[in-house]
């Protein structure tokens, strides 16, 4: 066991890194990088990292930091990044590419408030921007939880029914910044669990392909049809190397969803990141008075986890939805997806639960117990669901 | 005439027959002369939004006889970066070098791929970066761009450009990067000669390549190599190379022809509004100072 102090900035640094090391005996390591605050200590971490086979490539920005994770993979290397907030608005439209070449690039990100306002705190609004950009996303909530899905990312990402690059996101500071004890990857264990990186694509002048050029409307249909297809086997193929993940390292790595004394739950409670942690004890709370209450951590956002959702909700009466991030003209994101997941389906009283949102920590403001308990007793005596609740505006 | 023609194995072809590029296209020239110089050697493509990629044909069919990666528009060195770090860290088999040639117009060179040019040359990455410079946005129907020179009437400088053209081989000559230089595809043997050259170099090499449009510049495609070679020996198109940043060298000293006679025959320099003279003067002035820079060499 290699117990240690550390951030989730290490913590994400450290298995990347070794996850690259790991690919010495195939076509080596690359990183575009780029800081930009709070993930800079993570790619200062790969920068120093002394890699066998590998090259960190300190660009001028973030678009150019997924370029060459982009040009990387398509000659087979194994490539990952990090970035933010605007840094990954800049990026934006590199990190499209990535998922429609079908690229294992790893990427973490700490979620940090869009600007302006200029703001570094916590906030979801960033990552969620490419709800729609084919990547997979993780929400971590602990440092631990970050260290082992840096390293389950490049599994699923490199699986050749997958193909997909993958995103490991974490709130800014709460995880990035916040030490606490990891059990930390070794190279061994992660020579073991992560095979060599084969891009089965990637360039060779015995096929001279040109990847990316103009194709006509029917093509590119197959193409995007070919990815929903990925994104459809994510599930199952998530639950083969979780397993392989316990064999190797002898401990869990959470799933697409967690749930948290759910059984029989006439009420729950849907959160992501490090909101979910803070929600657990009040669920605590809760049960210690006899409410029938539990929490779902939703950590896989895409694929949304809907089968899962609809199993652990099949007893819920009424759902809260909290979100860290906003969309404008809408409310929460996660909302929006839980209930998008739930329609048209019926709980196991016949009936369509209730589902009302509640944005927390909007901006970076600490989720702490006194607004989770405020979202428990306005779930508890609500009818209906409405639009959503701003939560933590102080009078 | 044609001997040549027939004497090209098409395995050699860069740019493939059948490709459907515009007569006079001065880009699909360099191609084929770039295919030539390179002959033999191990080389892949990274090439932005730009006729060049549109040049590749629909998927899944493809014009180029070489691995080719479509980069966004800004993109290309930072793809090609990425794909000479994988070649540095897996040598091929019979040792020899793997190229990763940038192939970009001037839109991605000079506007939207500045900053990632300027990045890619300042670190030196093995790369050789190729502008064939057309003066516009041709792929989108002939927009300024800021290597289109000055007077010349664009759709979005539609009574003549007001700014003159950057001096790109200044620019990346300030990078002092190892090798920059001018290519015309009037001067084929300097076109070959200078290529080759430069894969004896390793790190960042620039070169610019004048590349007619005929749409755009609103010319006959059948007079496209006889326009660049007025443009060399006029001077407005002087054909140079730059070691080091420093090391200035002129390989065709222009012939005295009047630059009239350049900007004369481009319908894009016409509507009475161009002052000749003062496009001349300009040109003048640009090739003493490129004189007196390879004199210090």
């Amino acid at each position: 066991m290699n117990m240690q102090l550390v951030t989730g900035n290490h913590a994400a640094g450290h298995s990347m890194s070794l996850a690259g090391e790991a690919n010495r005996a195939a076509r080596g390591a690359v990183c575009g990088i780029y800081p930009i605050t709070p993930q800079t200590e993570i790619v200062e971490y790969v920068a120093r990292f002394p890699f066998t086979k590998g090259r960190v490539v300190p660009v001028e920005s973030e678009h150019s930091a997924m370029g060459v994770c982009i040009g990387a993979a398509l000659n087979g290397a194994r490539t990952f990044t990090a970035s933010s907030s605007n840094g990954l608005a800049y990026m934006a439209e590199n990190v499209m590419v990535a998922a429609f070449y079908r690229l294992p690039v790893v990427m973490a990100a700490v979620n940090r408030t869009l600007g302006p306002p200029w703001n570094i705190w916590a906030d979801q609004g960033d990552t969620l921007m490419f709800r729609d950009f084919a990547w997979v996303q993780f929400y971590c909530d602990s440092n631990q939880d970050v260290a082992d899905t840096a390293l389950l990312a490049f599994r699923l990402a490199e699986d050749p029914r997958i193909l997909l690059p993958v995103m490991v996101c974490m709130d800014a500071f709460i995880v990035s910044h916040t030490a606490m004890e990891v059990e930390l990857a070794s190279q061994e264990q992660v020579d073991r669990y992560l095979p060599p990186c084969v891009v089965p694509h990637r360039i060779d002048e015995r096929r001279p392909v040109t990847i990316g050029g103009m194709a006509l409307p029917q093509d590119t249909l197959s193409q995007r049809l070919e990815l929903d297809e990925a994104m459809r086997r994510v599930p199952d193929v998530l639950e083969e190397h979780r397993a392989a993940f316990r064999e190797v390292f002898g401990r869990d790595v959470s799933g697409a969803v967690e749930a948290y004394r759910t059984e029989d739950a006439e009420r729950i409670f849907v959160a992501s990141g490090t909101v979910a942690t803070t929600l657990r004890d009040v669920v605590d709370e809760c049960r210690a008075r006899g409410e029938r209450v539990g929490m779902v951590r939703i950590k896989l956002f895409r694929p949304f986890p809907r089968r899962e959702l609809r199993e652990l909700c099949a007893g819920a009466q009424k759902i809260a939805v909290l979100d860290r991030n906003y969309a404008a003209g809408t409310g929460g994101i996660f909302c929006q997806e839980v209930r998008a997941s739930l329609q048209g389906w019926h709980g196991a009283d016949g009936n369509f639960p209730l589902v009302q949102g509640y944005l927390t920590g909007v901006g970076g403001g600490d989720v702490i117990p006194p607004i989770v308990r405020e979202v428990v007793a306005d779930l508890a005596r609500r009818e209906a669901a409405g639009e959503p609740l701003w939560m933590g505006i102080e009078a | 005439m044609n001997t040549a023609v027939a004497e090209v194995r098409l395995d050699d072809c860069l740019l493939r027959p059948g490709n459907t590029n515009c007569g006079g296209c001065g880009m699909s020239v360099g191609l084929t002369m770039l295919g030539r110089a390179l002959a033999g050697e191990h080389y892949s493509m990274v090439i932005p939004a730009c006729c060049g990629i549109v040049a590749a044909g629909m998927y899944p069919t493809t014009s180029y006889n070489v691995p080719v990666v479509a980069s966004t528009f800004a993109s290309a060195p930072a793809f090609a970066a990425g794909v000479a770090a994988v070649n540095a860290l897996n040598p091929a088999a019979d040792g020899r070098p793997e190229h990763v040639i940038c192939w970009a117009g001037d839109g991605g060179t000079y506007d939207i791929g500045m900053a990632t040019l300027s990045a890619a040359a300042e670190r030196n990455e093995n790369l050789l970066y190729i502008c064939y410079d057309n003066e516009i946005y041709g792929n989108t129907g002939g927009q300024r761009s800021s290597a289109t020179p000055a007077a010349a009437r664009t759709t979005t400088t539609p009574r003549g450009k007001g700014e003159g053209k950057k001096d790109i081989i200044g620019i990346m000559a300030a990078h002092r990067v190892p090798y920059a230089a001018t290519l015309s595809i009037a001067h084929p043997d300097d076109f070959r000669e200078k290529i080759r050259k430069a894969l004896g170099i390793r790190g960042f090499r620039f070169f610019l390549i004048h590349a007619p449009c005929p749409t755009g510049w609103k010319t006959e495609p059948a007079e496209s190599i006889e326009l660049v070679r007025l443009a060399v020996r006029s001077g407005v198109f002087p054909l140079y190379e730059v070691v080091d940043g420093v090391e200035y060298r002129i390989n065709a000293e222009p012939d005295g022809t009047d630059p009239a006679e350049y900007f004369g025959r481009q319908k894009r320099f016409g509507g009475g509004a161009v002052d000749l003279e003062a496009l001349g003067r300009a040109v003048a002035d640009r090739n003493r100072r490129l004189q007196q820079l390879a004199k210090m060499t």
